[in-house]
């Protein structure tokens, strides 16, 4: 459309010469093909994204065909009487990533305080790198490190430090009863907070740098404290970003394997305990996928799959919406 | 002036900017922690041998992983030769033509969606559409999930850069009479070149690591293969296969791979840092 206008302003009036308006046809048809191609290439990802709800939809059929919706509630998953529900893999998957996020958030929002009030500014630049790196250091490594060495100090110190101090408590106490041998459901969250934490510190400390200066020096010119400065200024000012990065993190944990699959214990139960072996979503596929013959065992590993990309698509939109509408409101304010 | 009012305004600070510092340093100590657990396991399972032989049989003594540093290079290399085009060209359809769009901000939210997706789910998705039609493993399969995972990183960061072209240069471009095509080839994306292979780089490094994916695409291969139509062997899933295995020189060699594996991530990260701040 662009081209188009820009040649008849100016052919109009100006008389081209054959080989100029040949060129000019030429121009324009390879224009069309340039924006054609690069549409396509853009519609691709809208492609992919429908295939793979389409294609988990049709593979995950017979399971939903025999369950129904009530296949998200069943507590089974015998593969040698080949009866499936999904609750014990969500069960573990939720609790995993909220635990972590409990963690994460707190931890992340200290970070990003000290990046942005506290530090020197020689510190920063090497500090925030740091943190983005280790951002970048593959899942598999946390697992790893979950497995040989996280999982063995916290089986032997840790673990029968919380039961002799928070299982004592009523109520809350039973999270932290049992075997103490290191890997469960609280190893598998607190593996993942070390891994979500830069994601989300990474978020947090762009947020809080966008907040005007102006903001920051009237709180501290009529005599605020760093910290109130922090709570009653950069935070609400930032809170949709917050959340967002939070949300960011959220989607991160759901949908991790390999940090994961090291240390959850992979059974299919659930128990009050924190302490007990347990299984998430990613870490049932990432053990059971390679074995399962076609059949019913196989269409319930598709249908946790399908769940699985549900609840983080649901979660990752929220969080891009959050943070689209903070962008939005800063325009609106400055 | 109420000076216990001033106390606790001054104690909560105090407990707050503490409490701040504590987690920088439980952040900085875990990050030391992982990292020297991983760089003494990791030197001490590297060897000649590490890097010549190939993966060992069950119970044997020895060995390397020469087969699946191999098969990870081929699918990783592949992987970047298939999604950069398929990425820039996105990229550019997005940054040039994306304004009044509709489908340009569709497509604008679905990638920031599937840069987190889980990618465990990208790997069942290959394995639906592809490894179960044919019948077989392959490291093609492993390179087209790879491929998706690439793809919207790649996008992302072209339009991004692309987007950081002054609008100057189009507008001098576009008053020459030259076609848009030519204007965003010789023109803008030229001048975001750095900008552009910076986020290559990115895409490189996140999937080299990434190893929920292959697991039902390329899977494994004990021996050496560089048939990408055959099942093929790779460094993560050698990781998680080995890291999870009683022998101990197979975990030694686990710990080897994931400290290349590592190496060669925050490599490329420093390296894609360098080559965006150097050129812009």
């Amino acid at each position: 459309m662009e081209n188009m206008m820009s040649e008849t302003d100016v052919s109009k009036g100006i008389k081209l010469s054959p080989e100029m308006s040949k060129i000019i046809r030429k121009q324009r048809l390879q224009d069309f093909i340039f924006h054609k191609v690069t549409l396509t290439f853009a519609s691709l990802v809208l492609v992919v994204l429908a295939g793979i709800i389409i294609s988990l939809i049709i593979t995950s059929w017979p399971t939903f065909a025999k369950y129904g919706p009530g296949f998200f509630f069943r507590n089974e998953w015998d593969v040698v009487n080949s009866e499936f529900g999904g609750l014990d893999s969500i069960y573990g998957t939720l609790v995993t990533a909220f635990i972590a996020l409990l963690i994460a958030v707190p931890v992340s929002f200290g970070i990003s305080v000290f990046l942005t009030e506290m530090c020197p500014s020689w510190l920063k630049r090497p500090l925030g790198t740091a943190v983005e790196l280790l951002a970048a250091v593959p899942s598999i490594i946390y697992g790893m490190f979950g497995l040989f060495v996280f999982a063995p100090v916290f089986g032997e110190y840790v673990q029968p430090f919380l039961t002799s101090t928070l299982g004592q408590l009523p109520v809350i106490g039973i999270l932290f009863k049992g075997a103490p041998n290191g890997i469960g459901l609280l190893t598998a969250a607190l593996i993942l907070a070390f891994m979500i934490i830069p994601f989300i510190t990474s978020v947090m400390r762009d947020v809080f740098e966008i907040v005007p200066p102006v903001l920051k020096e009237a709180a501290y010119g009529i005599g605020c404290t760093t910290w109130e400065v922090v709570t009653r200024v950069v935070l609400p000012y930032t809170r949709t970003g917050v959340v967002g990065g939070i949300m960011l993190g959220l989607g991160r944990a759901l949908g991790e394997t390999m940090a994961v699959t090291f240390v959850i214990g992979n059974a299919h139960r659930i128990s009050p305990s924190l302490f007990s072996p347990g299984s998430s979503i990613a870490s049932t596929l990432a053990n059971e996928f390679g074995e399962a013959e076609p059949g019913l065992h196989y269409s319930s590993l598709f249908a946790l799959g399908l769940t699985l990309f549900i609840i983080t698509l649901f979660v990752l939109a929220l969080a891009k919406w959050m943070l689209i509408n903070m962008e939005k409101n800063q325009g609106s304010k400055n | 002036m109420n000076k216990n009012i001033y106390r606790s305004r001054k104690i909560s600070n105090t407990v707050g900017l503490t409490l701040s510092m504590g987690a920088m340093l439980l952040g900085m100590t875990a990050l030391i922690w992982i990292l020297f657990i991983l760089f003494s396991k990791g030197f001490a399972a590297l060897s000649l041998d590490f890097f010549l032989n190939s993966t060992p049989a069950p119970g044997s003594v020895g060995g390397g992983l020469s087969n699946a540093i191999v098969g990870s290079l081929m699918m990783v290399g592949l992987c970047t030769f298939v999604s950069t085009p398929i990425g820039v060209l996105a990229g550019i359809f997005l940054a040039e033509y994306g304004d009044r769009s509709k489908i340009a901000s569709i497509t604008r939210f679905v990638t920031d969606i599937m840069l987190s997706a889980p990618s465990i789910v990208i790997g069942l998705f290959v394995y639906a559409i592809y490894v179960a039609q044919v019948k077989h493993f392959s490291g093609f399969a492993g390179t087209l999930a790879l491929s998706l995972i690439a793809v919207p990183v790649v996008l992302k960061t072209t339009e991004n850069m692309l987007r950081l072209v002054p609008s100057t240069l189009r507008e001098a471009a576009y008053a020459l009479g030259t076609p848009k095509w030519k204007v965003s080839f010789s023109i803008i994306l030229r001048s975001a070149k750095s900008g552009v292979i910076t986020g290559i780089l990115l895409a490189i490094a996140r999937v080299s690591g990434e190893t929920a994916p292959l697991l039902f695409t390329a899977l494994n291969n004990q021996f050496f293969s560089a048939d990408m139509n055959k099942p093929m062997s790779n460094l993560p899933v050698v990781i998680y296969q080995f890291a999870l295995s009683p022998y101990e020189n197979w975990v030694n060699l686990a710990w080897g791979g994931a400290l290349i594996i590592t190496l060669t991530v925050l490599g490329l990260n420093v390296l894609a840092r360098v080559f965006f701040r150097e050129k812009s």
